[in-house]
């Protein structure tokens, strides 16, 4: 056969070439995506006022009212082996959930990350409050009650602050929360002094900040305009999350919330060093435009971000993503398979050979029970 | 040369595509237009089932502005993560030299010659009436 290489202890761990059942491997999944059967599931959790309002004014968000208005590589950007067979979302049937994600690769957690109609940018501000404790209420009832390796996610309508820290405030105490969840693609950059009271919630809270890909906050998907193809799309969602990370340091965030934890989810993670590199040599020249941080660019990302490791570069040498690793450090990646969509990562296929069984349980594992509230 | 029966011919009829097991390897077959193709399953990339993937036509360009459409349903995208194989070569579109699929002869033969043997049906008799698709291990 001419199977991919796998380094002989990924081959042990998973046990499926030798058909042995291996000694257990925890697996906290950092971005997993439920899916509404239809709209219908989000809408029993609104009240009467918001359902006849979704029925009759629908969805508004700066991109469009129809958010997914192309297949993206495949149907609903969904591996084709993850629709249900009863009908419905991928994402959506617990049962093959179940057997096809949770039982066949033996996940310990999974944390969820909703997309789509879930509020957090609706331009209706009361609106975008109630949808997203709609979701919130969803997520508990149809995936992280009965299925407890399910954790649900805090969505906050992040362009209505009061509204989010209500929100958090809300469900934080019930322990089916591992995160509180925004994407990138914000009104304003996230460091924007609008958003602290959300890192304040958090932080009080301690529930990492998860800040996913994606989107509508009317920003083209390049810094420069919008481009012509997915494939571009695909390499934006980097660009912003650098902007992303810029923002969340330069504008002193790590230093007003000391214990604030950020996770950075789908954008990959080679750009990373690099851009602490280029952030720590224009703050030695001009420190004093920003005198509220304390400490260098790296040392705030070194100590406050995580990034999930799906999708990650897949260089032609597999030193060269192993030396990225090694430079933002072995305990800030946490494993995400993005289930059920396309770009999925298996936890025993995704990671290079050369990676060595320690750190792949620390990326599988380790560093997640550091970052999320797992109670 | 192991050969091992794995379907009447019936049953992949022009347009459809089957999964099989034979000798413990999954292999998919494709009838395009009456042509049969015969794959190792597992995609070399990350390990997606080629069984549920989409086929599509090759899409190339000479310059930019120009493109040719050309082979249509000849190419198989994985259902992960879309990487693209020839079915006539199992070759990758990106990568052929190192990314590629295990492609297997196969045939489709009548049951009269079959039952002389030396062939392998794993899950159901043979009868002399029927034709059937054979594959051949290497």
């Amino acid at each position: 056969m001419l199977d991919a290489p796998l380094a002989p202890e990924l081959q042990t761990e998973a046990g499926r070439l030798t058909g042995e059942t291996p000694s257990r491997l925890k697996i906290i999944d950092g971005d997993v995506h439920p899916a509404p059967r239809s709209v219908d599931d989000i809408k029993a959790f609104l009240p009467q006022r918001w359902k006849e309002h979704l029925e009759i004014y629908g969805s508004r968000r700066k991109l469009g009212m129809n958010y997914e208005p192309y297949p993206k590589s495949a149907p609903r950007a969904c591996r084709r082996d993850a629709w249900p067979d009863g009908g419905g979302n991928p994402g959506s049937d617990l049962d093959l959930i179940r057997a096809q994600y949770l039982d066949a690769l033996g996940i310990e957690y999974g944390i969820l990350g909703p997309l789509g109609l879930t509020g957090h940018s609706e331009l209706n501000q009361e609106f975008s409050a109630a949808l997203t404790s709609a979701v919130n209420d969803w997520q508990k009832e149809y995936f992280a009650k009965p299925e407890p390796r399910l954790k649900a996610a805090i969505v906050v309508p992040s362009e209505n602050t009061p509204a989010a820290v209500a929100e958090i405030e809300r469900c934080a105490n019930d322990p089916v929360y591992a995160q509180a969840f925004m994407l990138t693609r914000t009104s304003e950059p996230l460091g924007n002094r609008r958003y602290w009271p959300i890192y304040a919630a958090a932080e009080r809270h301690n529930l990492p900040v998860g800040l996913h890909v994606f989107g509508s906050g009317g920003h083209a998907y390049s810094g420069t305009g919008w481009p012509s193809y997915y494939v571009e799309e695909g390499a934006g969602h980097a660009t912003s999350c650098q902007t992303t990370v810029t923002s969340l340091v330069i504008e002193g965030v790590f230093e007003r919330f000391p214990r604030l934890k950020v996770v950075l989810i789908e954008g990959g993670f080679g750009w990373l060093p690099a851009l602490a590199w280029r952030l720590d040599k224009l703050f030695e020249r001009m420190r004093s435009e920003v005198p509220h941080l304390k400490k260098r660019p790296s040392e705030y990302i070194r100590e406050h971000i995580w990034v999930t490791t799906q999708p990650m570069e897949e260089p032609k040498d597999r030193k060269h993503l192993l030396d990225v690793m090694e430079w933002i450090g072995w305990d800030r990646l946490l494993f995400a398979s993005d289930y059920p969509h396309w770009d999925f990562d298996d936890p025993f296929r995704a990671f290079p050979a050369g990676l060595g069984q320690a750190r792949h349980h620390q990326i599988l594992a380790g560093n997640g029970l550091a970052v999320y509230r797992l109670t | 040369m192991p050969r091992h029966v794995v379907a009447r011919a019936a049953q992949i009829p022009p347009g459809s595509r089957k999964l099989v097991k034979v000798a413990g390897r999954d292999i998919v077959i494709f009838n395009i237009n009456g042509e049969l193709f015969a794959l190792s399953d597992k995609c070399p990339h990350k390990g997606g089932s080629l069984s549920r993937g989409k086929l599509s036509g090759a899409v190339t360009s000479s310059e930019p502005g120009n493109y040719q459409y050309s082979r249509p349903g000849e190419i198989i995208r994985c259902p992960w993560h879309a990487w693209e194989f020839d079915v006539r070569t199992g070759r990758s579109w990106c990568d052929p030299q190192r990314m590629r699929l295990m492609n297997y002869a196969i045939s489709v033969e009548p049951g009269a010659k079959l039952v002389e043997g030396p062939y392998t049906a794993e899950t159901f008799a043979i009868t002399v009436e029927d034709a059937y698709v054979v594959i051949e291990t290497k």
